[in-house]
């Protein structure tokens, strides 16, 4: 039997099952990142961490977790109470949702049951994570609008804008991966990676989704919807108690989605990884060793960004927006028409692997070639310039001379002149601030 | 079970579908006349998406659920998201103008309003009578390989022409919004950040740093405590005019009491809904 069609024969109670499983994953694995998280930032930094609740502070989650629920709940005045109250709602609820579609592993016996570990195998099961992504944004726009003060709506429309950009690189990161499965069911693409992975056969693919699925997590180092220098909290400076909870809640399970999510699309999914896969006739690949390997290389990515949040400084925003949408969209499509293009014609014509990886080889090095002829930029001279030390931030140069006062006073006057012809567009700069 | 699904599917509602329907019907409605009636632009926009949101899952249950999916990404995902940030920029305190803009607007909405009903119930109508079901369901349905992949055949084989011509007209309209909504600041005579800095250096603005910060560290905990110069006195210019008049307008009543230029309670405000 498919994929399918074993899980539409399951009865009531093994789906009850799974979907309290899925939602008790969640909520488990975000106490586990969070006191991780803790401890390995720590650990990078040189500090001991939370070493207070239990054994050396590994039990620091579980009282954060009883503590915040019964911590009051404060409403401001200012917000407008149905949306404040939808708001981490909208965010939790989708979070949770796109757990159903993830592949955990491949058939096995639940109480004599065969079925599949997987809540349900629609046929557009990637298109169903976006879906939730795109419907976790609204909790937090909402979140920064119902507050009804200033920093948590900027970071509210920064997480708007954000979201919105990476959505699309990432969508476009897929669609290499959809070309080669030719599904859009993630159980599909699982078993179309029996020859072979898709992070080394599709890596800039994967390199894309990689940095939008960061992005869209609203992590560092693009986590400027939150940016504690900046905004305070960004979109959930106003809350507390068990909205915060939830809020906090959604953000790590999304953490926790897209690494699996990453895991389903580029690394084989539930597979048995390599020398292993060659044991006993891939014997690891049945029953229920896959959730070991699904789960170790979840764990992985989720590993990287806690230590992508201890190295890495935040983005500035315009920066983070040029990222997106000036390398990474249009680079995925040279990259999807280039794919598109070495599929139709390995289909037309029979050309070895060998002739497109030499093809490929040489065309990269002529490129890096014609990379090197590009002129530098000119830094056009200006007398007017205010000498500058380095970093475009004009400072004193180390090796300032005070001029004394009657070298000066000619300079001064000079100064005035064009400082009244200039003053004029300056003096409306300061009012529009 | 999907067999049997797919056997009833071809001429009789089954149970679920009917339920979803009722669920999800009467939700899509309240929806619509919600984002209607509304007071508030976003509460309208919310209403909106809870429509589009409806009519995405009525669309799953009818065994298309890639369009469902599709809904729910550009619409809900994408398009109402441009629409709140829109609304949020506006700002929230932004009242509805009754005054009409365009003369005869409400007329013409009205007539078109009208016409585009009748031109509904008369699609919806002729296709209770003419059309029949295909069904949607099972790797067989519309000649084979499901429902994913029929779409994509329609659209990149049969309807590759008209897609394309509708993505063109799409970009062409894009591209022209951004050229008309586009000003170069350059030409503005509005100046880079380097180049206001450097303003500021050589004395073209009142100060060349920004304005002091508040006092939160120096005797209490709120930033709408001043800063205190050197030799003690408050400096005005550290404190947001924002902050100043949010609180002083929140205040207002409370002070009036105190000074007591408050009017007294009179007998009209024991009537309901009048507590503000």
């Amino acid at each position: 039997m498919t994929r399918a069609q074993l899980l539409a024969d399951d009865p009531i109670w093994l789906i009850l099952i799974k979907a309290v499983v899925l939602l008790l994953l969640g909520a488990v694995a975000t106490m586990a990142m969070i006191i991780l998280e803790r401890k390995i930032v720590a650990r990078m930094q040189h500090r001991p961490g939370p070493n207070r609740v239990g054994p050396n502070g590994w039990f620091q989650s579980i009282a954060d977790a009883i503590k915040l629920p019964f911590k009051e709940q404060i409403i401001p005045d200012t917000a407008d109470r149905k949306v404040y109250f939808l708001a981490p709602i909208m965010s939790t609820i989708p979070a949770f949702l796109a757990f159903s579609v993830i592949p955990f592993g491949p058939e096995v016996s639940i109480f004599g049951e065969r079925t599949v570990l997987q809540l349900v195998d629609l046929p557009v099961g990637v298109l169903v994570v976006l879906a939730c992504s795109s419907m976790g944004v609204y909790g937090i726009v909402l979140a920064g609008w119902a507050s009804g003060s200033p920093y948590p709506l900027l970071g509210g429309l920064r997480s708007a804008a954000q979201v919105i950009s990476y959505e699309i690189a990432m969508g476009l990161s897929i669609v290499a991966v959809i070309l080669y499965t030719g599904s859009l069911s993630t159980g599909d693409i699982v078993d179309a990676q029996r020859g072979g992975w898709y992070f080394f056969l599709l890596i800039p693919s994967f390199v894309i989704y990689f940095i939008s699925m960061i992005g869209e997590t609203n992590r560092a180092p693009f986590d400027l919807p939150e940016a504690e220098s900046e905004l305070v909290g960004g979109f959930h400076t106003e809350y507390s108690s068990m909205k915060f909870a939830l809020f906090f809640l959604a953000e790590y399970v999304n953490m926790v989605i897209v690494s699996a999510f990453c895991t389903t699309l580029f690394f084989g999914g539930y597979m048995a990884p390599w020398p292993i896969s060659l044991i006993d006739d891939n014997y690891f690949n049945t029953g229920w060793w896959p959730l070991l390997w699904f789960f170790g290389k979840t764990w992985v990515f989720l590993f990287v960004f806690i230590w992508l949040r201890g190295t890495l400084p935040r983005l500035r925003y315009d920066q983070f927006m040029r990222l997106g949408w000036k390398v990474l969209v249009p680079a995925n499509l040279v990259w999807i028409v280039a794919v598109v293009a070495l599929r139709a014609v390995r289909n037309e014509a029979d050309i070895s692997t060998t002739t497109v990886f030499v093809i490929g080889g040489v065309i990269l090095v002529i490129l890096i070639g014609l990379s090197f002829l590009l002129p530098d930029r000119q830094v056009p001279d200006d007398a007017e310039r205010v000498p500058v030390t380095g970093g475009g931030y004009p400072v004193p140069p180390l090796d300032l001379k005070v001029p004394s006062k009657e070298d000066a006073k000619p300079r001064v006057r000079r100064r005035r002149q064009t400082a009244a012809v200039g003053a004029g567009a300056g003096a409306d700069k300061e009012t529009e601030q | 079970m999907s067999a049997m699904v797919l056997a009833q599917a071809a001429n009789q509602v089954s149970t679920g579908e009917a339920v979803a329907f009722w669920v999800l019907g009467p939700l899509a409605l309240a929806g619509g006349l919600g984002m209607i009636f509304a007071r508030n632009a976003v509460h309208s926009a919310l209403f909106l998406v809870m429509t589009m949101l409806s009519l995405g899952v009525i669309y799953m249950v009818q065994q298309a659920p890639f369009l469902g999916f599709v809904q729910i990404i550009v619409y809900t995902g994408a398009i109402m998201m441009l629409f709140l940030f829109v609304l949020m920029l506006v700002g929230r305190d932004s009242s509805d103008s009754v005054v009409e803009v365009l003369r005869g607007q409400r007329l013409w909405a009205g007539v078109l309003g009208v016409g585009l009903a009748v031109l509904i119930v008369a699609a919806v109508g002729r296709a209770f009578t003419d059309v029949t079901a295909v069904g949607l369901a099972g790797e067989q349905a519309n000649g084979g390989k499901g429902n994913v992949a029929n779409i994509g055949l329609s659209i990149f084989d049969e309807y590759l022409f008209p897609f394309e011509l509708t993505s063109a007209l799409l970009i062409t309209a894009a591209v022209g919004a951004m050229v008309l909504g586009y000003v170069d600041r350059h030409l503005r005579g509005k100046r880079t950040q380097k180049e206001l800095v450097e303003a500021r250096f050589r004395g073209e603005h009142d100060r060349p740093s920004p304005l002091p910060g508040p006092g939160v560290f120096a005797t209490s905990n709120s930033v709408a405590t001043p800063a205190l110069l050197p030799d003690g006195s408050v400096a005005e210019e550290s404190l947001s005019r924002l902050i100043d008049a949010t609180a002083s307008e929140k205040l207002d009543e409370e002070r009036k009491a105190v000074a007591g230029t408050l009017p007294g309670p009179d007998a009209r405000a024991l009537a309901p809904g009048k507590e503000k």
